[in-house]
């Protein structure tokens, strides 16, 4: 076809098709220099804080000791939301796909999209302003009758801003990509291998445990990690919902929270000066490594197991 | 069981699957009296209707298998208390959603007057204002976002599916892309502020620096849906223009293109609705002023998100005046984004080709 | 059909652009009016950041200062007084406000006077009552000593039914909820006012010296004054400290002063204030007040905060220095306390001390 084309083509022509192809290669080779452009100027932004002393970085006596808390805070935050949200979305995955009817399988459908379109401004108003407070009671029984688990050791926070509504919150906002994804997943199942254990007498619980769940093992992973990277990076939602004192406890529902590193940066960032931008950006640099692992990771698992996404 | 005799027609009854079988309507009559049972004991005890639902269903979770399990058997129970956990997932998940939307309606709603939408906030102390300012910077630094991320998106996608096809460095924009989706928009908004910092010094604030975060993370998600769309196109059409001595730039622009505009304009405008949202890298890079500000490349600019985040965070001493106004821009965040949704759906229909060609 | 498809984008989106121009060629509803009415030389725009006790004060000043001239924007970020200094000496904002004067120990007034290139200006402009706030449920008066304040929130007083909180409130019904003390989380100067009068009247019960931070990694944190505010007021027993001018619905506490029990006021801020001194020890434009904190004068309230306003007495735009200068001048005058006064229930500053800055904001000039 090239030969044709270049045979057929008078140079005017094919000096239009150079120009074309190298137009959308440079495209092309803009993204990968806009994403290594994020990792070259978060390090020689961040770099300062790496050898900054303790009156830079809040009295943390170097950079490590300053960003493991909020690391910390963020992976508990996702970790916890993942928990919530993982088996929510496997359920509502598996309603769309196996058990409710077409037509309202489309509609849930939709009122998931739905959910992926409210902007996380919105979730964190409506977490720090109507869900904290009424998740109060919840709290406070769980530090009367549950408090020996350490997780609910309380005392209950008043206000209901915990690292655990946060975590709800986050929950709720990751809960759309991974339904997405495993709904994606367990429609591609192939449908002999249901019938085949449907044919041999099994439940549709059966089916789903025999047939869908082995197929989709892999899948599931992948939109788990995918949610993962959602949660670690959110930022309005924790900023908004918790009230962060940047301590490292398992304690989820009293007043001293743990911080993420993406909400300390929107609550302290528009405060801060010399080198703590540089540390922020510093902070930012580490998160946007773990997101980057997370998703590669899980993008590389998606393009291996050859399920297309 | 202990005799010969039993054992044949036990067997029997399995192989004609004549086992006995719960009604149909066994598991309505069990949900109706879960509800019932459950709203006896919270009059008893004066319970919410949280409760009332919490404790119908987990009523409903354990009677319903119960009662399989001593009618049909030990299986059946076991699926159909999972058809009943996976319907509670789902309407677990609806709650948020219902409650989220009915309090940003029932909050937000009474503030929206012609005054809301005309006024900024600048010289407006105690007393209501408006958001003209945020949503004139919203829909600007969102579409100067568009103007970065369409082309590039577009001619990107146009590369991978036309040009690069399956070489090395096509499939590893492709994966890059796909992880690029993932990067968090704070990291998006540093970046931004890392690389104006470099250009005007520390402190900077400007729309233009918000469309560069927003472009960031809105390209690969144009990418994404126009390689889709694109990729839809019929080779036949392709062939045909080249068998007619079309180049091939001209095949793509004048014949591929026009094919999937439909799916692109859906593509882009459903991009749109997903980044117009976005707060954390405008609350870095451009900043939050009360006057209105239609220059993207100077001074801070407000945006609806950010406004949001700041009545709420930061009401000063009128909180019952600055909260409402939190509640009304967010509805009217949540409107644009609806509006943008529906608007690719409708723009999706129209531009669609002409069938039969 | 490719041709036609084409140009049924342009019909859309030419009517987006149109739109779009329609939208940018007006500006707010609001902002149109006022351009006719105030006329002035002045135009630009200002940045400034600093203490969120002071921000109602802020926006009257800004919108004050604003409707006289029309070409003037000046933005405030109420990102508490530690932010906003250091946010001035790095040169991000071009004033700050703060509820504590520079601190020479911690270098503030040689970043500042390095920011400057001369001492930087520090004036008062703001004088306001801290209010204990408290949420108990069935109490509506509560009657605080320095003392009782300090063990509260030291944490050695854990329930509102405490001996010493008792001792206090003879008369009270208090119930036995436990006490959740909320501390501002990010650097605060009323913070700083805050600790410093636990320090001085606390009788021994507060061991940290004065900080902008608070100095116990316990409690409730909330983030500037309003996060202060929606948190005492959003929990159960809790209990916060903010200036008054932002507490709203809050029932605020009576401290002992001497003998009395006071609450808290604008006149009793301002007495204490008159009773303070100058600090000598400062640069010329540096109106530091020390202030006391066991002053028994009648119907003075010593937990009070003075703000500062701070600024540099030359800046390198001709311009720029203009706008400082007329905006300093509007808020230390006559009309510009008032104002304040008006909207923020704050105090006027003393006669002599405006007296002393309206000669030190004169001074301001293009370098």
């Amino acid at each position: 076809m090239s030969t044709i084309e270049a045979k057929a083509g008078s140079p005017k022509r094919r000096l239009g098709d150079l120009v074309f192809a190298n137009l959308t290669r440079a495209a092309g080779l803009t993204i990968l220099l806009a994403l290594a452009g994020v990792a070259v100027f978060l390090t020689i932004e961040g770099i300062p804080a790496f050898t900054a002393g303790p009156e830079d970085l809040k009295g943390a006596s170097s950079f490590v000791v300053y960003v493991w808390p909020l690391l910390f805070g963020t992976l508990l935050a996702a970790a916890l939301a993942l928990a919530i949200a993982v088996p929510l979305a496997i359920g509502v995955a598996l309603t769309v796909s196996h058990y409710a009817p077409r037509r309202i399988a489309t509609l849930i459908g939709y009122l998931i999209d739905l959910l992926a379109a409210v902007p996380s401004v919105v979730y964190g108003l409506w977490g720090g302003l109507f869900l904290g407070p009424k998740l109060v009671p919840l709290y406070e029984w769980l530090a009367d009758h549950l408090s020996f688990i350490p997780f609910f050791a309380g005392p209950a926070s008043t206000t209901g801003r915990t690292i655990l509504t946060a975590s709800i919150v986050l929950a709720i906002m990751v809960l759309p990509i991974v339904t997405a994804i495993s709904r994606e997943i367990f429609a591609q199942t192939p449908r002999l291998n249901e019938e085949a254990a449907l044919a041999l007498g099994a439940t549709r619980w059966e089916m789903i445990r025999l047939s869908v769940f082995p197929y989709a093992r892999s899948g599931i992973v992948s939109a788990a990690m995918l949610g993962l990277g959602r949660a670690l990076g959110e930022t309005m939602a924790v900023a908004m919902v918790l009230s962060a004192s940047g301590v490292v406890t398992f304690n989820l529902i009293s007043s001293t929270n743990p911080s993420t590193i993406a909400a300390n940066i929107a609550l302290t960032f528009a405060d801060a000066t010399g080198i703590q931008v540089n540390a922020l950006i510093a902070s930012g640099l580490v998160l946007f490594v773990i997101t980057f692992v997370v998703n590669f990771a899980a993008r590389w698992i998606v393009s291996r197991s050859e399920v297309s996404v | 069981m202990t005799t010969l005799m039993d054992k044949p027609s036990d067997a029997l009854d399995h192989v004609s699957l004549k086992h006995a079988r719960l009604p149909r309507w066994a598991p309505v009559l069990v949900l109706v009296i879960a509800f019932a049972a459950s709203g006896l004991l919270a009059l008893l005890l004066g319970w919410g209707p949280v409760a009332i639902v919490v404790v119908a269903l987990l009523i409903y979770l354990v009677v319903l298998p119960t009662w399989s399990r001593v009618v049909e058997n030990r299986r059946s129970a076991v699926d159909r208390f999972v058809t009943a956990l996976v319907w509670v997932a789902l309407g677990l998940a609806f709650v948020p959603l219902v409650s989220l939307l009915w309090t940003v309606i029932r909050e937000g709603a009474p503030v929206l007057d012609a005054k809301f939408f005309t006024w900024s906030m600048r010289n407006i102390v105690g007393e209501k204002g408006g958001i003209y300012h945020a949503i004139i910077g919203t829909l600007l630094i969102t579409a100067c976002a568009a103007v970065i991320s369409v082309p590039i998106g577009l001619l990107t996608a146009i590369y991978l599916v036309e040009y690069g096809a399956k070489s090395r460095m096509a499939s590893s924009i492709r994966f890059l892309v796909d992880v690029m989706t993932g990067i968090p928009s704070i990291v998006a908004g540093l970046f931004a502020y890392a690389l104006f910092v470099v250009f005007f010094g520390p402190g900077v604030h400007m729309g233009l620096g918000g469309g560069v975060a927003l472009s960031l993370l809105m390209i690969p998600i144009v990418v994404r849906s126009s390689e889709e769309m694109l990729k839809l196109v019929p080779t036949d059409l392709r062939e045909a223009a080249y068998a007619l001595g079309v180049p091939k730039w001209k095949t793509i622009v004048k014949v591929v293109l026009p094919t999937a505009l439909a799916g692109i304009i859906t593509g882009v405008t459903l991009a749109i609705a997903r980044v117009i949202g976005e707060t954390a890298p405008l609350l870095i890079i451009a900043g939050s002023t009360d006057s209105t500000n239609f220059n993207l490349f100077k001074d801070q600019m407000m945006t609806l998100p950010v406004f949001i985040y700041y009545s709420y965070t930061q009401p000063g001493n009128h909180p019952e005046i600055a909260r409402p106004m939190a509640w009304g821009a967010a509805l009217v965040l949540i409107l644009i984004v609806l509006v943008l949704n529906l608007l690719a759906r409708v723009l999706g229909k129209i531009f669609a080709p002409k069938t039969g060609h | 059909m490719n041709r036609t498809s084409l140009r049924r984008i342009a019909a859309p989106s030419a009517a987006a652009l149109a739109l779009g121009f329609a939208l940018s060629a007006c500006g707010a509803g609001n902002e149109t009016d006022n351009a006719s009415s105030g006329s002035s030389d002045l135009s630009g725009k200002l940045d400034g950041s600093g203490s969120s006790a002071q921000e109602s004060a802020m926006d009257a000043w800004r919108a004050g200062f604003q409707k006289a001239n029309s070409g003037v924007t000046i933005n405030y970020d109420p990102a508490g007084s530690g932010a906003g200094v250091e946010k001035f000496n790095a040169g991000g904002v071009d004033f700050a406000g703060s509820d504590a004067a520079l601190d020479p120990e911690k270098g503030e007034v040689d970043a500042a006077k390095k920011r400057c290139g001369a001492d930087a200006i520090e004036v008062p402009n703001y004088v306001s009552p801290i209010a204990v706030v408290f949420n108990v449920e069935g109490v509506d008066k509560l009657n605080l000593a320095p003392k009782t304040i300090a063990g509260i929130f030291a944490g050695k007083i854990k329930t509102w039914d405490d001996a010493a909180i008792k001792a206090d409130n003879p008369d009270a019904k208090l119930p036995s909820t436990k006490i959740d003390p909320v501390h501002r989380s990010d650097e605060s100067g009323t913070t700083k006012n805050f600790t410093d009068y636990l320090e001085k009247a606390g009788d021994g019960a507060w061991t940290y010296p004065a900080d902008k931070v608070w100095p116990i990694k316990s409690g409730e944190g909330a983030n500037q004054t309003s996060g202060m505010i929606s948190a005492v007021g959003g929990g159960k027993g809790t209990v916060g400290y903010a200036d008054l001018s932002q507490v709203g619905d809050l029932k605020a506490a009576s401290i002992k002063v001497g003998d009395a029990w006071t609450p808290p006021s604008a006149e009793g801020a301002a007495k204490a204030v008159e009773a303070s001194p100058l600090d000598d020890s400062r640069p010329e434009g540096d109106m530091a007040v020390k202030i006391d904190r066991t002053t028994t004068a009648a119907g003075a309230y010593p937990l009070m905060l003075t703000s500062y306003l701070i600024a540099c007495p030359t800046y390198d735009d001709k311009a720029k220095a203009a706008l400082v200068k007329g905006f300093l001048t509007y808020v230390i005058s006559e009309e510009g306390q008032q104002e304040a006064a008006d909207n923020a229930g704050s105090a006027p500053i003393p006669a002599s001390f405006a007296e002393k800055a309206k000669t030190i904001v004169d001074s301001i000039s293009a370098k």
